[in-house]
Order: C-alpha cells, then structure tokens, then sequence
C-alpha cells in the first residue's frame, strides 16, 4: 500500500494568487493513497525541501507529488531532496500547476478545480511509480573545439591548462580568426595583434592542444562524453613535418587573387598564409586558383622550395575521432553592404565596410596602415560613418542590434583622427549603445577630445558625384536634412551568423534561433550550455558579441568542459525504454522510428524455445528517453521507464473517471 | 510583374489620360513601335481615369475601386495590362495588390463596382512588355539605325519600381531595364545616380517650385554625369524634365539644353520608323542637336530629321 | 482582436500634453487603422526625411509626422503643410528599416484632414486634387485643358503657365475636347460608394 505525500507550492504570489493552495491541499489529503498533504510558500526553498523531507520521516511517506512549476525547473532539485530523505529519487512527481495553471489563467474558481485535477492525475501516476536506478557511462576526456578564433583559442587554452587534450580545429589556414583583423581594440586601443598573437603562439606550444587548420568538422554522432567526430583535413599541399616556414614559395607564386584576409583591400597568392604572424606558419596551396591545378603547368613553388615540402600528391584526409565535449566557436559573418541598392550596391569604391577600414589602418594591411581611399589613394578629408547598416533593420533582415558597432565606429572615428589631423568624421547613429566597461566614456572621447561630429539620424542615400561621395541623411534632433560631401564612407555592417552555421547546427543536433545563432539551454542561467549535453558555445556564434563577452564566455564554455571532465564517469538517465524481449518478434520499426540510433536488433536465445532469434535492444547509453519507440511498437512490448502505459493511463483514468 | 500570360503578344491597352494630349507624341511612338514588333494593343473598352494621386489622397475606396474598374474590364479580355504611364502603372498594380491582400477592401470595391473583381489583373508596365515579352534580341534585330553610343541618362522616376512589393520587376536602387533597352539601341547609358529621385510630378501646376528644384536636380545631374539627353518612360516625368526646363534654365541662368525622348521614341529612331521627326517635333527642349551628332557619324540622311531644330 | 483578450498595444494618452496641447487619445489608433499601419513600429531613425525628396518644403519632416501620431497631436498634424506636399513616392516606405508605410500615413492624413474640413496651408495642392476629383467623377477621365482651366478658376491665379499652355496648344499636345467615358453611371457609383456616410473607410 502506498503512502503519498502531497506538496502544494505557492511560489510566492505566483501560484496563490490563482490557485487556492489550501484548498488544493486538502483536497489532495482526501486522494485514494495519500496520507500526507500541505502547502508552503516556497517549497524548493531550503525550508520548504526540509518540509518534504521531514514529512517523510514523520508519515512514512514512499512517494512525493509536488505540485508546483514545470518539471523542467525543479524535478531535480526534489528528486535530491527525497533521496537525501533515504527515498529513491525517482519517487516523486512534479504537478505544473504554475506554467499550466496560474500563468495561463485568471478566474481563481475554475484554476483551482484545474489544479486538483492535475494534482489527482500525479498521484495516480505517483502509485504507480517504481524505483530506477542510473547506469555508468564511460567519458572520454578529451575536447574538440570547433572555430580558431579568440573564442576557440580561449576556450582551447583554458581546458588544455586544465590538463585534458584539446583538438582545435580552423577551417583556414591560420588560426586567429576575426581579432587577427581588427588594427586596435575598444576602449583600451590595444593593438589586437599584440594581445592575440602570444594567444595563438601558446595555443601551438601547448602540449595539450593538437591545432588542425584547414580541417572541417563533417559529422557528428554519439552523445555527451562519448561523441565520434568525423573531421576532414583538407589537403594542405605542404608537407608539415618538412615546412619550415621560410615563405619563399609564398613571393614566388605567380598567381594573385583577391585576399580574403584583407578583406578584398587587398591580394594574396595562390600559395599563402593568411597574414604574416599566421599560426601554424605553414602555407597552403589554394588549388581552385591554383595555376598548376587550372592549367596543369607551373609548379614554380615546389621548385623554389629549399626542403621538398611541397607535396602536390596530398589528399584530403577524414579521420573519425572521439571526444567527450564540444565547444562550438565559429563566430560570424559580415554582412555584405552589396545588397543596400540605396547605398551603391557596393558599387562605389570609397564607400567601405568597418571590417575593411580595420585592413586599411593596419601596420600590415594592404596600404601598410596609410589612410588613403581606395579609389584614388587621396588621402580622405571628410570621412562620414554610418551605424547600424543592416542592423535593426526588418528592411534587411536583421532586426537585432549587432551591438559592437557603436563601439568599433567610435574607435575608428577617434583612431582615423589621430592619423588624420585635419580631416573631419561624421558619425550617422540612431543610439550610441556603450553599455561596457568604459564604454560610454570611450565614445564620449571620440566626441569631446577627438571632434567627431555625431548626426542623430539614419541615411537614406549615397552617391558618387565627381570625385566626391555625396551622403543624404537626416538630423532628426534639428529636423533637417543634411548632405555631407565626403571623401569616405564606412558602413558599421550587420554581424550576422555564418552562413553554414544551420548546417553545423544540424550535424551537432543543436538549435538556432530565427537569425540562424546558435540557441543557449537558458538566455539567463545556461548562456553557455544548450540542450544537448556536452556542447558549450563560445564566443559570437550564439549572438553578436565583443572581446570581453567572446573571451569571458570561452572561459565559461571552458570550465563547464572541464567541470565535465573532472568526473570520473557519467552516469545515465534512468527513463528510457526498455524491450521485453520475450515479446519482440524483431519487427525493426523501432529501430526505424528511433531519432538517436539506440535501438540494435540482437540474437538472443528465446527463453521457452531456446532457439536463437532476433530481437529489438535499447542502447542505454544513446536513449535520450522521448518514447517515440514505446509508441510506435504493434507489439506493446516497449516501455518508457517513468512512463510507462500503466502510469500514464492511470492519469488519463483519474482525470476521466471523476 | 510576372510573365506574360500571353501566347501572342497581344495586351489589353490602358492608354491612360494624357495620351491623347500632353503625351500624344508618346501614344504615337507607342503605336508605331508596337506595331513593327508585332505586338497588338487592345485598347480596353471605356477605360476610365486611375484617380492618381488625387484619389489616394482623398479616398481608400476611391483609390483601389477607380483602377479596379478598368482591370475589372481587362481580366474578361485574358490579356496583360499593358500601361505605358509610370504613374498609372503604380496606382493600377497597388490597388491590384490591395484588392489581392484586403478582404474588406476587396468587398467594398466590388459593391462599388456591381461586380466580382480579385485582383488577378497581371498589370505591367509598357517598358516591361517591350523588353521582356518583345525581347531585346528582336528589337536589335529591328535596329537599322544604332544610335553611335548617344549618351543617354536612363530615367526611371519613383512610381515604376516602388513601392517594391506592389510594383516590382526590376531592382528598386538603380534599375536597369532601362539601361538595357538604350543599350540595345546603340546608345550608351551613362551611370548617374538619379535614376529614381522623384521629379516633382503633379506639383507642376501647383508647387512649381518644388518641381523645378527637383527636376532641376534630376536635370543638372544627368548633364553633370555626361548626358546627351534623357530616356524616360512616363508622361508625367517628361511633362516636368521636358516642359519645365526653359523655366528652370531661365531662373537658374545655368543652360542645360537636355533633350527628354520617350524610350518608345529613342526605339523609332534606331528602328527609323515613319513619324519620328513629327513626334520629336512636339517636345519643347529640341532634339536637333542630337540627331546631328548622329548624324555627323553615320548615313542619317533623312532630311525631315536633320532638320529637326 | 478579438474581444476577451487585452490589447496590448493599445495606448492611453489622455492625460499627455505636448506644447501645451492635449494629446487626442483616438487619433494614433484612427491613424493607424485607416493606413494599415502600426506607427508604434517607427523608431524615429530619421531614414524618411533623409530621403525624402520634398521634406525641404514641409513644416514637420517626415519622421515628425510620424512623431506627432505617436503623440496623439491631431491637430498639428492635420494642418501641418506636409501631408500635402508628401508627393507620394513612396522613397521613405521603399527605404524604412522598420517597413513602415510612411505613404499610408500620409494618406490617411490627408484623408482625415479633408473628411474634418481642415483647411488646408496647402491651397492649391488642395483645391488641385479637388478639381482633379471634380472632374474624374463628372467625365471619368481627367481632361487636361480643363483641368487647368478649371484650376485657374478655382485658384485665382489665371495668368500663371498661359505661355506653357499655348505653346503645348501650337505643339498639339492639348487636346482642347473632353474625351468622357461613356458609362458615366459606373463612375458615378464608385464616387457615391466612396462617400458613405459616417466612415472614413479604414482599412481592417
């Protein structure tokens, strides 16, 4: 005979003020097997989970319904507090009587009756409930970062220190990422460069970090702590182990295409590296501009080369790897101003992206940090800035903030005034949002110390007159409109997520948001984690983010890795399914119907006939427990531990049979 | 709009009320360009005024229900709405649109109209059919005369290409169909960047200082961009770039001197139809000049037009 | 909306004054309901004056008209001078980050503006479009000799364009015959169904 006890939570104001919580608790004490039941004002309250464990003592109670919020939120908080009162912690039942109840109505009347009968439904189900007990599963303790930017190498750095192996893998040549671009950083003005490169250098040097660049992530599979990763190491056309990075096959190329580095501001070769500080130091053969594969003559760099290490035989490889957790760090992408028809379609070559300002003020850019336009190569004397281009912009598809551009427009406004002394910046802003650490007073300074002239409104036109780039905006605080002559234009473009990235995101089984970013478990309390387990974001892939937040959550997504690591094993969830295979005539449609793989069909001996037949077997450690199998068996023969049909009809029945 | 829904290249005509007045000279370049691509005009019966601005200033109803009426009449003829007038176009596909997305809307109009009407009209510009239905591989095939890379400022105006969603078939920022056609003539389209900056249009009798400021931009820039005349494809547009310029020259004491030929018009002229020099005859700003220059450098001998003044 | 769940977006500005005057409290939901807009959605970024190729003679630019709807001030934005001198090109509604219909507003404005017999600062802009009207609903078609002709009657101002107008004359380009539709009676309906009484025609 069971004893159940009943909880009735208030949640403060949230429940009692649509349910009558004592009536639902006295109503719950007159339910077939309760003994116990009363309401509390915060039951997940340390006094509140003292109340349940008491109770349980003091009535002998073997089962619990608390009837309170979603089973999302607190199922494991009461499923520690009843085995800490000697139960098994699979005993207890979570009635949602605030998301389900008092969120969704008003009349306190009928929200009360809805209560009850949600309340008698868990208790029916509660009766029916029977110890379960976790499984072990082995971990293995070694992390794949995905994404070589300051996130990754950040994240990479931290869970190497810690002292598990980091397999980082880039898809250019070079790891470094966005920062390895920008000239100067908001609102310190430390050079990236300068802060980045001893980064990357001790990502390389590390003993514990194994760096793959120009490699993929091209599957994915397994479950947290147990994933087999497929990566794809693109064919490098270089020997590693002979390279030693003199560069001499780099200045012999003959083929020049546009650098994607610089941001189109400038060339590359065919054969290359990135950018001179470039880790690992090894250059890759471009073979889709690549003369000797387009034209089957050249081979100019092998024959400079003075140790053999150009290698024009070399194959893509695919190795199939194990890691235990995933950081997922690949960041962003630029939105092309290309697509502003009211702003030249791209088609005026003095009106420039930030990202494309940050190559031309660059020591190592493509003008060695002189600022001239790329037009005539003048030096520029008015130069207008325009905000938010393409961000909060339903116009163009993003209606988000991109959030950085405020910041990195003042930078730029104040930083082309120190090398400009006599030119004049414009700044087109809607809001300046300078919501960091010395933020607002570092856009401030653009305005007070470095004369940057802000325009409180949007742009509607630009166009080339002459030499000159005419900008039509408006000044909404005078209400007029203004025309500025200018020599320049740099648009702050939207931030927007990489364009594989829903693809990146089906292969790893996470979510995105309607922009493609990838989703957090929690927007407040799991900013790192998301709902699969084992898969840490980091950095400008989740949201746009700047150096601090990028640099903050890798740390984060780092010691959640670690934190991971530092268990000896993981133990499984206990409500899965489950075949009686006595039963199971080896149909496979489970196997068919299941979303993770974790059904097998076996050989096993028939109990009665003692013949070896086929039957379905639940994979313990793949089961994520949705119950699609237990639901799609002709047999009945598939259970749902925690739900099975004898508990989940009793529940139906409480409620039909009133 | 779409494509054509024709087999052959037959549309039901919306003339629109300009035509046989302040832009004759353009109804007459229509007729005889569409007649020597073998396009047949099907002028739709009874047709009435689109309201114009007039009437979606005043009225919702009246504004959707006044097109409605004519593209009532054209959908029993199974044909494409050929409009040869930028501003009627506009007014006859957003009201066709709204007709299309507005339930309310769409009932009012039909007790306005005494009959069922939704908004299935496929309502084009002539500018489109010309070139998309037409095709420019046929009416380069029709060029005897190629206009010497004559520098053209391709005109579009506002109301051909937004609002977008109502109206579109060519990029709303610097379209190009235009460009294509005057290309496909010979000519050379320049680059400018005031393709689509509005001319003033019905404040030419009422605001004609509004109208001279800013088809005195559009004016000035075309020159500026190096401009030997413009291409446009709406009366209203040539009524100000056209008979407003002597003012506009006049007040600013700056000379611009920039023919404005309707695109049909520059089309009788590279395929040498009949009636060319009588249409050019009826714009105020002189086109001599540029007949000469064509003149000049190749077999133009047609004396009517060399003597244009 | 329907009736039993709350309307979120609706506003109470009735104890608002701006430059000392009351806010109307119906008129941003009028606005909005005869344009088909919502202009709570404009944030006031300027876009639509910038590009505006007529904001250069109005009184409230652009994003102020949209301003003063937000704020309930009816009245000044039914005398403003700009809801007539907006031309209608719809560059702002092509252009607005936030697809606002900036033209729908206008309209709605306008239409508001004439239905409550506000007198226009616009005069001529005004009497235009009546004339225009006038004769669209007597003929069907617009005739522009009389039009202009009848425009100079109503405006006063006889003299101005008569050089234009007689050179158009000697270049055939005005037709000085009407040239009507022949089912008067369909376009008479459409301008009687256009004013039935006590609407002002929103859109849903």
């Amino acid at each position: 005979m069971s004893r159940v006890g009943v909880f009735v939570c208030w949640c403060g104001s949230n429940i009692a003020k649509t349910v009558d919580v004592a009536r639902a608790a006295e109503a719950a004490a007159s339910m077939p097997g309760v003994v116990f039941a009363t309401d509390y004002k915060y039951m997940c309250s340390e006094p509140g989970q003292n109340l349940v464990k008491e109770a349980i003592h003091e009535h002998k109670l073997d089962r619990i319904v608390i009837a309170s919020c979603s089973p999302r939120l607190h199922e494991a908080t009461f499923q520690r507090c009843i085995a800490e009162a000697g139960l098994n912690p699979y005993m207890v039942e979570m009635a949602n009587i605030r998301e389900h109840v008092s969120w969704v109505h008003d009349d306190r009347e009928k929200a009360t009756e809805k209560a009850i009968d949600i309340i008698r439904m868990l208790v029916a189900k509660v009766r029916r409930d029977f110890p379960l007990f976790q499984n072990q599963i082995p971990l293995t303790k070694r992390a794949l970062v995905i994404g070589g930017g300051i996130a990754g190498i950040q994240a990479a750095l931290d869970i190497a220190d810690a002292g598990y192996p980091v397999t980082l893998v880039e898809r250019t040549p070079s790891i470094g990422g966005r920062m390895a671009q920008y000239d100067k950083t908001f609102p310190t003005l430390d050079c990236a460069a300068c802060i980045l490169t001893p980064k990357m250098v001790d990502c390389v040097s590390h003993p514990h970090i194994d760096i793959r660049t120009y490699a993929e992530v091209e599957e994915v599979s397994g479950f947290v702590g147990n994933f087999r990763v497929a990566i794809r190491q693109k064919a490098k056309s270089v020997d590693e182990s002979k390279c030693t990075g003199c560069g001499l096959c780099t200045t012999k190329c003959p083929v020049r295409v546009n650098s994607e580095f610089e941001e189109d501001m400038g060339q590359r070769r065919a054969m290359y590296v990135p950018f001179p500080q470039a880790v690992p130091n090894i250059p890759v053969i471009d073979r889709e501009h690549c003369r000797l594969w387009n034209d089957q003559k050249c081979g100019v760099c092998a024959k400079v080369c003075p140790t053999g290490a150009v290698d024009y035989e070399q194959q893509d490889q695919v190795t199939m790897e194990e890691f235990g957790a995933i950081v997922v760090a690949t960041g962003f992408n630029m939105w092309d101003h290309r697509q502003i028809g009211e702003y030249g379609y791209g088609q005026i070559p003095d009106v420039i992206s930030g990202i494309q300002l940050e190559r031309l003020m660059n020591a190592s850019g493509p003008t060695e940090g002189k600022i001239v336009r790329p037009s005539d190569g003048k030096v520029p004397r008015s130069v207008v800035f325009v905000a938010c281009v393409g961000s909060r912009d339903e116009n163009h598809g993003h209606s988000y903030c991109s959030k950085v551009c405020c910041m990195y427009t003042a930078k730029h406004a104040l930083l082309l005034k120190e090398k400009l002394h006599d030119a004049q910046m414009y700044v087109f802003y809607m809001d300046i949002r300078a919501n960091g650490k010395g933020y607002e007073e570092f856009s401030r300074r653009a305005i007070e110390e470095y004369g940057a002239n802000y325009i409180r409104g949007r742009v509607s036109r630009i166009y080339q007159d002459g030499d000159k780039v005419v900008v039509k905006g408006a000044d909404t605080l005078l209400g007029k409109q203004v025309q500025i002559e200018a020599d320049m234009v740099v648009l702050a473009t939207a931030m927007e997520p990489q364009p594989d990235a829903k693809n990146l995101a089906r292969m790893l089984g996470i979510s995105t948001d309607q922009h493609n970013w990838f989703s957090e478990a929690h927007p407040k309390l799991k900013p790192v984690e998301v709902l699969s387990a084992g898969i840490y974001l980091a950095g400008a892939c989740q949201y746009p983010k700047d150096i601090p937040d990028t640099v903050a959550q890798a740390s984060g997504a780092a010691s959640k890795v670690t934190g991971l690591f530092a268990r000896p094993h993981l133990r499984s969830e206990p409500m899965i399914a489950t075949v009686d295979q006595a039963r199971c005539v080896a149909c496979q449609l489970c196997a068919g119907v299941c979303p993770f793989t974790a059904i097998e069909i076996v050989e096993i001996q028939d109990a009665k006939t003692k013949q070896i037949r086929l039957a379905a077997k639940v994979n313990e450690s793949l089961c994520h427990g949705c119950g699609t199998c237990a639901a799609g068996c002709r047999g009945n023969c598939i259970e749902l531990r925690g739900f099975t049909d004898a508990q989940v009809l009793a529940q139906i029945d409480a409620l039909a049979l009133m | 709009m779409g494509a054509s829904n024709n087999s052959e290249l037959t549309y039901a005509y919306y003339p629109g009320c300009s035509i046989h007045g302040t832009a004759r000279d353009y109804g007459l370049s229509i007729d005889a360009v569409c007649s020597a691509l073998g396009m047949d005009l099907v002028e739709i019966p009874d047709w009435n005024c689109c309201g114009a601005s007039s009437a979606h200033g005043t009225d919702n109803l009246l504004s959707a229900a006044l097109p409605a009426r004519n593209l009532a009449i054209a959908c029993k003829m199974q044909m494409d709405v050929a409009v040869p007038c930028a501003a009627c176009f506009n007014r006859l596909a957003v009201a066709n649109m709204r007709i299309r997305e507005e339930a309310e809307l769409r009932q009012r109009v039909e007790t306005a109209l005494s009959q069922s009407y939704d908004g299935s009209a496929n309502v084009r510009t002539l500018l489109d059919i010309v070139i998309n239905d037409a095709g420019l591989e046929a009416i380069k095939e029709k060029v005897v005369r190629p206009l010497d890379g004559l520098k053209a400022a391709c005109y579009y105006g506002c109301l051909m290409v937004r609002p977008p969603d109502a109206v579109a078939f060519d990029r709303p920022e610097d379209p190009q169909i235009l460009d294509q056609l005057v290309a496909a003539l010979g000519a050379e389209p320049v680059a400018w960047p005031h393709k689509t900056e509005c001319c003033g249009a019905s404040f030419s009798l009422t605001r004609t200082d509004i109208v001279m400021k800013l088809t005195g931009d559009v004016l000035r820039m075309a020159k500026r961009c190096g401009a030997e005349c413009i291409v446009c494809a709406c009366p209203l547009c040539m009524a100000n770039l056209d008979m407003r310029q002597a003012t506009i020259e006049k007040v600013s004491g700056q000379q611009i001197g920039l023919p404005v030929l309707y695109f049909t018009e520059m089309m009788g002229l590279a395929m040498s139809l009949p009636g060319v020099e009588s249409w050019l005859r009826m714009h105020m700003v002189n086109a001599g000049g540029v007949i000469r220059r064509l003149a000049a450098v190749q077999d133009m001998s047609d004396p009517a037009l060399v003597s244009l003044p | 909306m329907s009736d039993d769940t709350p309307d979120k977006t609706a506003n109470d500005l009735s104890n608002l004054t701006v430059g000392g005057h009351r806010s109307d409290p119906e008129f941003f939901e009028r606005v909005n309901s005869l344009s088909g807009q919502n202009v709570s959605l404009c944030y006031q970024c300027g876009e639509c004056t910038a590009g505006c190729p007529t904001a250069f003679a109005m009184d409230f630019k652009p994003n102020q008209v949209s301003r003063l709807v937000q704020l309930g001030m009816a009245e000044e934005a039914l005398s403003c001078n700009s809801i007539w001198i907006c031309v209608g090109c719809e560059t702002c509604a092509t252009r607005c980050p936030k697809n606002v219909d900036l033209c729908a507003i206008m309209d709605a404005l306008r239409q508001m503006a004439s239905k409550r017999h506000v007198k226009s600062p616009e005069t001529d802009v005004q009497s235009f479009h009546e004339v225009f009207l006038s004769s669209i609903r007597k003929s069907g078609r617009m005739h522009e000799a009389g039009l202009i002709a009848a425009l100079k009657l109503k405006t006063g101002k006889l003299t101005k364009d008569i050089p234009l107008g007689l050179a158009l004359l000697k270049k055939g380009r005005l037709n000085p015959l009407p040239d009507p539709v022949k089912d008067k009676a369909a376009v008479q309906a459409i301008f009687g169904e256009a004013q039935t009484p006590g609407e002002d025609n929103g859109r849903q």
